[in-house]
């Protein structure tokens, strides 16, 4: 039973940051999921600071507010005329460094410590449970089918509205479209489904799962819904085959796991047909050969 | 009736000043080019009229009313480079997105608004590519594209951004056919362009600017010598051997 929610947990993982990572290839802002996967450390300490409690809901509230700090941070300093790659950098490492300090300094006793945000631990997932109405399961089961919900629910309403102001938001805002208002949801997405998936598996493995599979998605895929099933089914994958190549060998379960997103994609970089990298070298080969002949 | 009407429009960005004091009155039904150096504020002038940017000043009316996207009065064809054309997605997708607005918010698109995608596709001569990925198409075919989005719009006044760089012959003359159609429709059709040779040919009215409006009015009293020259700065000097400019007389 144990290895079922392990199991359960890594799969939802795969599913909600799959889905979530797809956007954030498109938008080329892959690297702000870094940074909110270090800032939403800051929230949940001063959540932490501010009620005493580890509840699930503070955290997700405490991370969701930082998600949104940290993207409204980026978007000041970059209309102040800085890069966007310098801009995530200043921000997340003042802020993350911020979090550990106030760990530190606050927080010393209790069950909140740097290594276990970083790597996490999927293993302890199935002691740690809620009963909500009647059901027993795990904490971050609860948690990761609480955000999948929210992801799924925006994409439903608004599909094609982030569709738009992703592929177009000049066009987008000309109809009217209110693309500020969607970034930031988008955002706060963002932010709720890293501390729902980082409690399980580490700020690390988090950002492994949101930019990895929808990258690999990317290299295949003609339209952004067939992208969103890629990406989901190479996040299951990867948990899933990382858990047992985890048993198989006795090593980290979350490390196995972000192994198996590097390997999927190198596999899909190297073998994708027609434009994959082996097969252009194979098509190059053959037209040296052509004109070695003529 | 007037398709545009803009007053003491200005816009700086930060402390650069890029349009100063723009006014312009142009009726309903004609095919307008904004024509005007490199940096001139061509582009600018068109998003300021589209209400995107920031730092502006000054009123802008749409067929006599202030701007509103949900009046479905305003069709738009942004510069082609201004996205990522390895975006996953089809042509059909594309022109699709010009009934967002009609659609509205949360809901899909109906049956009728992709039929009315495939025609709008099928104007440009694009109909065989509707299937096709947009990174796959030509630059022309991708400029056809955006055109077929915009007249999907179902708009009456279409302000479009260089929809002639970088295409080939066959499509530009595609372009300028629907141009034309579109102004016999009624429509006012606003052009940045930076050609001088096909502008008289193209245009039947005229924006001249460089940073303020030179001229503005019909083609045969705005595009001069002494106008061009004034937009221009006195760079024209290869204007006497234009031999297409009927208006050089």
């Amino acid at each position: 039973m144990n290895e079922f929610w392990v199991l359960l947990t890594g799969s939802l993982v795969g599913i909600t940051c799959g889905l979530t990572g797809v956007f954030l290839i498109l938008r080329k802002t892959a690297m702000i999921a870094d940074a909110i996967s270090h800032t939403v450390l800051f929230g949940i300490v001063v959540a932490f600071m501010i009620t005493q409690s580890l509840s699930g809901f503070w955290m997700l509230l405490g991370a969701a507010i930082a998600g949104l700090l940290t993207t409204f941070l980026v978007q000041v300093l970059q209309s102040g005329g800085l890069q966007e790659d310098a801009a995530i950098g200043v921000v997340f490492t003042s802020l993350f460094a911020l979090g550990v300090l106030f760990i530190t300094l606050f927080a010393g006793n209790v069950h909140l410590d740097v290594e276990h945000v970083l790597m996490g631990e999927i293993a302890f997932v199935p002691w740690d449970t809620w009963d909500i109405l009647g059901f027993s399961m795990p904490k971050a089961v609860w948690m990761l089918l609480f955000v999948l919900l929210l992801n799924v629910l925006f994409l439903v309403f608004f599909y094609k509205e982030i569709k738009l102001s992703t592929f177009d938001p000049v066009f987008a805002l000309s109809i009217g479209l209110p693309i500020l208002a969607m970034h930031y949801s988008y955002m706060t997405l963002v932010s709720l489904t890293t501390v729902a998936a980082f409690d399980s598996v580490g700020a690390v493995l988090v950002v492994a799962m949101l930019i990895g599979p929808a990258a690999t998605a990317y290299l295949m895929s003609k339209s952004v819904s067939g992208m969103i099933i890629w990406s989901m089914t190479f996040g299951v994958t990867a948990a899933i085959t990382g858990y047992y190549l985890a048993k198989l060998w006795n090593t980290s379960i979350a490390g196995m796991m972000a192994a198996m997103i590097g390997a999927l994609f190198m596999i899909v970089f190297l073998f994708k047909p027609h434009d994959g990298w082996t097969w252009k070298l194979f098509k190059r080969m053959k037209l040296k050969d052509t004109n070695v002949h003529v | 009736m007037d398709a545009l009407q803009v007053k003491k429009l200005s816009v700086a960005y930060e402390e650069k000043v890029v349009l100063k004091n723009v006014n312009l009155t142009i009726p309903v039904g004609h095919l307008t080019g904004i024509i005007g150096p490199n940096g001139a504020g061509k582009s600018t002038l068109i998003k300021a009229i589209l209400n995107q940017l920031p730092n502006k000043t000054g009123t802008v009316h749409i067929l006599e009313r202030p701007l509103n996207p949900k009046d479905h009065t305003v069709g738009y064809v942004p510069q082609r480079n201004a996205v990522d054309w390895d975006f996953p997605t089809n042509a059909l997708d594309v022109v699709l997105m010009g009934r967002y607005g009609h659609i509205g918010m949360i809901k899909k698109p109906s049956t009728k608004d992709k039929q009315i995608a495939l025609n709008c596709l099928k104007d440009v001569g694009m109909e065989a590519y509707a299937d096709r990925s947009i990174g796959q198409l030509s630059g022309g075919q991708q400029q056809r594209v955006f055109l077929a989005r915009a007249l999907a719009q179902e708009a009456e006044v279409y302000f479009m951004d260089e929809p002639f760089v970088g295409v080939d012959a066959a499509t530009e003359r595609t372009i300028i056919a629907i141009l034309k159609d579109l102004k016999a429709k009624g429509k006012s059709v606003f052009v940045v362009h930076h050609d001088l040779q096909t502008a008289s040919d193209y245009f039947d009215w005229m924006i001249l600017l460089n940073q303020t409006i030179t001229a503005s009015g019909p083609t045969e009293q705005t595009f001069t010598e002494d106008n061009l020259q004034e937009a221009y700065g006195g760079k024209l000097f290869f204007m006497d051997q234009t031999k297409s400019n009927k208006s050089f007389n």
